[in-house]
């Protein structure tokens, strides 16, 4: 008699068990499916801008200027004033970011300060990228008296992702082993030795890879830009930085109007002539295919750098 | 009896001297931060308080048209608020389930070596500039859509918002998973031991205990679409209608402004004025998001 | 040179009245009573420390004096503030927020105040080396690692420099291994190797006191019988302050031993009289396994 009760349950608890399974393999098959769907979008995407822009994928179209005329058009001045914005914008996030990251995690002590600033610091990432437009408008171009300038667009961009290059940065000066330090201080290290001798020298992979990360979203970034009046139409390039003779370098080109890749793209995907279409899918794809190998190197990087130092 | 090998007083001083300026240089570097918040403060307030010496308060939030540049202007800024909000929703409606869903096959459910090769290709998927996707809205969506639903204007909100909720999915997903993965391990093996699914698990356990996480992901979400400018200024329009139909075009806040400055307006004219008067409603508005999503964050960290 | 081989760990066994003892720990007498008179040059004291974790006082009214050129070992229960107390000797603590000092440590001959808020901790630190539980070469290559206490110092001369690290390495009994290899990375080399240049790198820079945290609870017996015999010889040229689980170790290697409980000094005295004839009851429970 009992036998057969046995016999009875443990058939119920295999179905019951079957058929929760299904479910379990049912939600395992939608995670797929969003997963590969959302990155195929991306796929599509990319492939789209090829498909689009082919015609124009050509050495003309990055040595042309902008032009009324669909056909000849290129983007010679968006990409040369892409580098230069970038140049400002590196220059001055990767000192500043690096060095607010070591402040944070080396030397600020557990205060009301200290906590201000981390407050600060996390609410700047959240900030829509418009308003550092609006901020950079009002204190950059008018205030500082910057103008519409290369200038005023690397400082803006550089306050943008300088929250993208401390929490990197951090991340990686965390990662060294406390071990590490208390033996350089058990050695009568101070505090900037032990961070420049041995903490520094070990994060350099992760703070890299933070500024890869940092620079290719300021290269994508059209709104600030737009705010502080990139203008599209230019149709000629800054004052060159590198000069024929003495003193071979020359600030002059900070000061000029400037574009960039991602307005001239807005620009041209804002008309209604199919042809201009053209160009903005040739742009676009330029624009995905710089910020996917960026991203590819920043990964690569750091990689590479975990791999270095096994504590 | 020797004091230590080869200690230099006066190096020793100048080590001292050189840290001493070091973290001086390293504070301001900073304070830097705090600087930015401040200046932003400080610029949305100056340049709007002309505009509200025109424009009363009461106005600018009840009147229902914004047509600042017209002859006969008006500043309501209800229409612009209507825009973000539509588009808003309509990406939540893509992010919040598929990020999820996402979140809960990676932290529950993927091996090891989907985990690791997914993972990075979402985040690559969150770099893409938003310009792109702004041409994607206008160039592959909106035609897509306008074969199943007849009638759909070039300009639409739907298109932009359902572009801009692929965009923050990789946002929604890493932060939920973030907070599914801070659920302690003796939590599943209670329901697993009960003979739980892992579906199960997901679900009646882990879910519960990273609410306030998942919470943080979808407010923190919301925050960065109400942000969002160029695929709305690309796909959605530029001209202000207060709807609730997504089908139809309309401005958010951040396309009204790149409107603005697309054109030339002089210095202190008053649509001038306007985008930081605009400007100031959408800080506040992501403020008010962010400070509770990030509190939520915090509280999730804390609990385990 | 005398070898120290590891005693192996005795075995309880009952005694008379039915209580489990483990036999006390086997001291070489002969060497502790021929030094006995002699060394009574005080290198360090400390005179009514306190230590503060915040609110919590892990340290309570320490007076005990170390002798110069002697080993003496800090033992005890875990959790009973010896490694606390080491670490106050370097300033360690400074490290962490929220702690306090009360109390000295006087250093001699200039007679300083080591925990005194006015000293410079960077200037003890400079004249006290540590040694780690579990040891932490920088992955730098083996010369770079015991260079860097001299290079901090300001030492230039690369040949300089090459001969004091060949001289640290020595004393370390680690140059012989290392001398064809002195560039490959300080962790290309073994657990027992690692710790030994650990050793290296402090004695490069000829502190005063030498200070060892459980330097072998990391190692195997071999590895930790050769650095027992560095200890050994250490003797004589530094003041060595060691803390130790290991009571055969303290038995084996130090001078002078000092029995600590929950953060205070229950007994300090030669080695061979506290582990051959404890005058406190605490220190003969903990000695023969009653706890800890």
């Amino acid at each position: 008699m009992h036998a057969t009760t046995a016999a009875a349950t443990i058939e119920q608890i295999r179905a019951d068990v079957n058929r929760r399974k299904i479910l379990d393999q049912l939600f395992v098959i939608v995670g797929l499916l969003i997963m590969f769907s959302a990155l195929l979008v991306l796929a599509l995407l990319f492939l789209d801008l090829v498909r689009d822009g082919a015609p124009k994928l050509n050495w003309e179209f990055f040595t042309s200027f902008p032009s009324r005329s669909a056909a000849r058009a290129g983007i010679l001045s968006a990409w040369v004033g892409t580098s230069l914005i970038m140049l400002v914008t590196a220059a001055i996030s990767m000192p500043v970011g690096v060095a607010a990251a070591i402040y944070l995690e080396e030397y600020a002590p557990k205060n009301w300060l200290t906590a201000i600033i981390e407050i600060n610091v996390t609410n700047l990432a959240g900030v829509p990228s418009i308003i550092y437009g609006l901020l950079a408008l009002g204190l950059f171009v008018y205030q500082f008296n910057l103008g519409q300038s290369i200038a005023a667009a690397g400082l803006t961009l550089s306050l943008l992702i300088l929250p993208i290059i401390i929490v990197a940065t951090r991340e990686s000066l965390r990662a060294v082993p406390r071990a590490i330090r208390e033996a350089a201080y058990a050695l009568g290290a101070t505090r900037w030795e032990v961070t420049a001798h041995h903490v520094l020298p070990y994060s350099t992979g992760g703070i890299l890879t933070g500024m890869i990360i940092g620079l290719s979203r300021a290269i994508g970034e059209t709104a600030p830009l737009i705010t502080i009046g990139a203008m599209s139409f230019i149709a000629f390039l800054p004052e060159s930085p590198f000069k024929g003779d003495f003193p071979f370098f020359s600030f002059a080109w900070l000061s000029e109007s400037f574009t960039a890749m991602p307005i001239q793209m807005f620009n041209w995907v804002s008309r209604p002539q199919p042809a201009f279409q053209i160009n903005a899918a040739a742009a676009g794809a330029i624009l995905l295919g710089m910020t996917l190998l960026m991203n590819g190197i920043a990964i690569y990087v750091r990689y590479r750098f975990r791999k270095r130092i096994n504590w | 009896m020797t004091a230590g090998a080869v200690i230099s007083q006066p190096g020793l001083r100048l080590r001292k001297l050189r840290d001493r300026v070091v973290e001086t240089g390293l504070l301001l570097a900073a304070l830097v931060a705090v600087f930015t918040t401040i200046a932003i403060v400080v610029v949305l307030v100056i340049e709007s308080v002309p505009f509200f010496n025109t424009v009363s308060v009461m106005d600018f939030l009840t009147d229902t048209m914004w047509t600042p540049l017209f002859a006969e202007a008006r500043y309501g800024i209800l229409p612009l608020v209507a825009g973000t909000l539509v588009t808003t929703l309509v990406a939540l409606a893509v992010a919040i389930p598929a990020g999820t869903i996402i979140a809960i096959y990676l932290s529950e459910f993927a091996p090891y070596k989907i985990r690791e090769t997914i993972k990075p290709a979402l985040e690559l998927l969150g770099a893409v500039p938003t310009v792109v996707y702004g041409y994607f809205a206008l160039l592959v969506v909106t035609p897509m859509l306008q074969k199943l639903i007849p009638g759909l204007p070039g300009f639409n909100m739907l298109s932009a918002g359902l572009v801009i909720g692929i965009m923050i999915i990789p946002y929604v997903a890493s932060v939920s998973e973030d907070a599914m993965r801070a659920v302690p391990n003796y939590m599943r093996e209670g329901s697993y031991a009960m003979g739980a699914t892992r579906f199960q698990t997901a679900t009646r356990v882990v879910v519960p205990g990273a609410l306030s996480g998942i919470a943080a992901a979808y407010i923190l979400g919301i925050s960065r679409a109400v942000g969002e400018t160029m695929v709305v200024a690309i796909a959605a329009g530029l001209q202000p209608n207060l709807t609730w139909d997504p089908t139809e075009p309309a401005a958010t806040i951040t396309a009204f402004i790149v409107q603005v400055s697309l054109g030339d307006l002089p210095h202190d004219s008053i649509g001038y004025q306007s985008i930081f008067a605009a400007g100031l409603v959408l800080m506040l508005m992501t403020l008010v998001f962010n400070i509770a999503g990030f509190s939520l964050t915090r509280r999730f960290r804390e609990a385990y | 040179m005398q070898t120290i081989t590891p005693t192996p760990t005795p075995t309880p066994t009952h005694a008379h009245d039915g209580r489990l003892t483990t036999p006390r720990p086997t001291v070489d007498v002969s060497r502790s009573s021929a030094k006995a008179e002699e060394a009574l040059v005080v290198k360090s004291r400390a005179e009514g420390l306190s230590f503060y974790y915040g609110q919590v006082k892990a340290l309570k009214n320490l007076n005990i004096e170390m002798r110069e050129k002697r080993v003496t070992a800090l033992i005890g229960p875990s959790g009973c503030g010896k490694t606390t107390f080491l670490r106050c000797f370097n300033r360690m603590h400074d490290l962490t927020p929220g702690t306090r000092y009360e109390g000295r440590i006087i250093l001699f001959p200039d007679s300083i105040d080591l925990v005194a808020r006015d000293v410079d901790p960077i200037e003890v630190r400079m004249r006290i080396g540590m040694v780690f539980q579990k040891p932490n070469p920088f992955p730098k290559s083996i010369v770079e690692n015991v260079a860097y206490g001299l290079r901090v110092r300001g030492m230039r001369s690369n040949a300089r420099i090459g001969e004091e690290v060949e001289r640290a390495l020595r004393r370390a009994a680690l140059w012989e291994e290392v001398k064809d290899r002195l560039e490959n990375s300080g962790l290309s080399l073994s657990g027992g190797q690692q710790q030994r240049l650990c050793i290296a790198r402090a004695l490069a820079t000829n502190p005063e006191i030498l200070l060892f945290d459980e330097p072998t609870s990391a190692l195997d017996p071999i590895a930790t019988a050769r650095i027992e015999e560095l200890i050994a010889e250490l003797r004589d040229q530094v003041t060595v302050i060691i803390v130790t689980h290991n009571m055969q170790q303290a038995a084996r290697v130090s001078d002078y031993t000092a029995f600590m409980y929950l953060g205070e000094l229950i007994e300090f005295d030669n080695t061979s009289k506290l582990f051959t004839n404890p005058s406190q009851k605490a220190t003969e429970d903990y000695i023969t396994g009653r706890y800890g």
